[in-house]
């Protein structure tokens, strides 16, 4: 009786230190990035374009490739992941056909960002001659978010309430009607949340970048969505990649700014799903 | 008799209203404008992975005109940018291997026991500490992690194994597993959470402790959801990129160490789309032909995941 009861507080404790341990991990992980990136980070860090002397490195560059992209990937991604995942909730037959676009997308989730890469190599650059601009990076980045971006928006048109769609019929209402007027707006902060976290997804990736052909050291600001460019992402990993410590230094600096950038999203995700949210998925 | 014709009479209303109404002899036209509009944006999934299945199919088939398939396969030699140029895969699969083996040693069981504790043990307060703490864990880029491993998990290794290059499979392999951990933990408690509470209770009323109702019950009945949360993290491990292309280095070789340098699928397609590659050159197909077995292996792992997965949550 006493083993029994011994074994059952040991694996208690045992299962409780583990999860201690994992976030733990999150703290050094963060103690490390502060430790090694305080020393260049400042305001001439913002503003100044990448050098070859670690003191005069900044993100600029950057800072705006990265805002570029989210800004072309948003306007892309948020209206076709809505549509799909209307289409799938409020007009697809339920049967075969379905099941397969469903399972598709959860297949997409699961591809391989680099491969998202050379498909955007292959069709935007390439294909459709849209070179190494930003306009081919969003567009790769807008494939690579979508699946993410609609099973959330799945979720959130499902859990707007049946009896509100049947109120607006029984009010004389067209199914378009219903669908744009009612139970998108209804269903919007869920989806909000939603997008906004797989665009913090998108502000991270690095390899789909790297194979599109977005460069890592650039002294310009793009001024079109034609324009080379460079990410937040590519100029740490260029950094990074050097073998000076100096600029592994100025690479922490750099991830602390995107680090923060992130923290500012999930932080307006989490805000939005507690205040606005009325139908919680 | 009565009740079953009011029961399927009830089922039918669970049908979408709006496609009863679309079914009217008569149409509004802006619904039908609306459902085009939705349909062709849904349609864009399918032609992305069609798209997908056709590019790589069709590079893929030009790079085995010129490679022979078995050589591919087989051959252990990879050097195809340099003279003389062999084609063999195998140190990359190799190298890719080492790296998944190692994560999931590492994420696999750390992510049971955080699973174990959040579902059974953990109370609510801690419970809401752990869970967006994990959540950080998973959404931290994958550049970063690489930079963790270069900068502070190859320099602590180093001290315990001085033989250790700066380049290696081990710190790659570790801040994988860290970053694939949330993943593990959060599919397994999604798994222990599924078990149906009934069971659990027979368990308990018996006069079983708790770790007997997780090792003798919880875990049996949710070893296929486990085992599906094991297949997609070996997936997301292959797939994985940045992290091993900065920490693991890019020397492909087939000795099976943890302390050397390797090189994984993904990271050699990295290097040569850093080079400035030419369309239809032959650096440019070798990079198609890794994507295929790349794709190939983490498109059939999905699939079987999805599957177990779907299995039994029915």
């Amino acid at each position: 009786m006493k083993r029994r009861w011994c074994k059952d507080v040991l694996f208690r404790w045992v299962c409780g230190a583990v999860s201690m341990f994992a976030t733990a991990l999150l703290l050094v992980l963060l103690v490390h990035l502060c430790r090694q990136g305080w020393e260049y980070l400042d305001s001439s860090f913002l503003t100044q374009f990448a050098s070859r002397r670690p003191a005069q490195a900044g993100i600029k560059a950057g800072l705006w490739g990265t805002l570029w992209l989210l800004a072309l990937t948003a306007t892309m991604a948020f209206p076709l992941g809505v549509a799909t995942a209307l289409y799938l909730e409020e007009y697809a037959p339920q049967g075969r056909l379905t099941r397969l676009l469903e399972v598709n997308i959860a297949n997409l989730a699961g591809v391989p960002s680099i491969i998202y890469g050379l498909l955007g190599l292959a069709i935007f650059v390439r294909l459709l001659g849209l070179e190494r601009s930003l306009w081919s990076g969003s567009m790769t980045l807008t494939l690579l978010i979508l699946p993410v971006i609609i099973v959330s928006a799945q979720g959130a048109i499902r859990s707007v309430p049946r009896s509100l769609r049947e109120a607006s019929y029984a009010l004389g209402a067209q199914p378009w009607h219903v669908n744009l007027l009612v139970v998108f707006p209804a269903a919007l902060p869920g989806i909000l949340t939603g997008v906004i976290l797989a665009l913090s997804r998108a502000i991270g990736e690095t390899a789909p970048l790297v194979i599109v052909g977005a460069v890592g050291y650039m002294r310009f600001v793009p001024t079109s969505p034609s324009d080379d460019f460079t990410a937040l992402p590519l100029q740490i990993y260029d950094w990074a990649s050097r073998p000076q410590v100096e600029f592994h230094q100025v690479a922490a600096s750099g991830i602390l700014v995107l680090l923060s950038i992130l923290l500012m999203f999930n932080l307006t995700a989490v805000w939005i799903r507690h205040r606005l949210q009325r139908y919680p998925s | 008799m009565e009740s079953g014709t009011k029961a399927a009479r009830l089922e039918l209303v669970e049908e979408p209203v709006g496609e009863l109404l679309l079914r009217r002899q008569w149409v509004n036209y802006k619904d039908v404008l609306l459902k085009l509009c939705l349909s062709l944006a849904t349609s864009l999934t399918v032609l992305t992975t069609c798209t997908i299945v056709l590019l790589i199919g069709k590079e893929a088939f030009a790079f085995f005109h010129m490679v022979s398939i078995v050589d591919f396969l087989l051959g252990t030699q990879w050097q195809p940018l340099i003279e003389p140029q062999q084609y063999g895969v195998l140190p990359l699969v190799v190298g890719s291997t080492l790296v998944v083996v190692l994560s999931m040693g590492i994420a696999l069981p750390l992510g049971v026991f955080v699973a174990a504790y959040l579902s059974e043990y953990a109370s609510f307060p801690i419970r809401s500490v752990v869970k967006p703490f994990l959540e950080i864990l998973a959404g931290i880029p994958t550049v970063v992690y690489g930079y963790f491993a270069l900068t502070f998990v190859t320099p602590q290794l180093q001290q315990l194994f001085p033989a250790m290059e700066v380049f290696n499979a081990a710190s790659a392999g570790i801040v994988v597993g860290i970053m694939i951990l949330p993943m593990v933990s959060s599919l397994c408690d999604d798994a222990f959470c599924a078990v149906a509470p009934e069971l659990k209770e027979a368990g308990y009323s018996l006069g079983a402790t708790s770790y007997e109702v997780f090792r003798g019950i919880v875990l049996p009945a949710s070893a296929f959801r486990l085992a599906a949360a094991v297949i997609l993290a070996v997936s997301r491990a292959l797939g994985e990129t940045m992290a091993v292309t900065l920490a693991a280095g890019a020397t492909p070789n087939m000795e099976w160490s943890f302390l050397k340098s390797i090189q994984t699928m993904t990271a050699y397609i990295v290097e040569v789309s850093l080079g400035d590659t030419p369309a239809g050159g032959v650096a440019y197909l070798t990079c198609y032909g890794v994507a295929a077995l790349l794709f190939g292996i983490t498109f059939v792992l999905n699939v079987l995941g999805y599957r177990w997965m779907r299995r039994t949550a029915e």
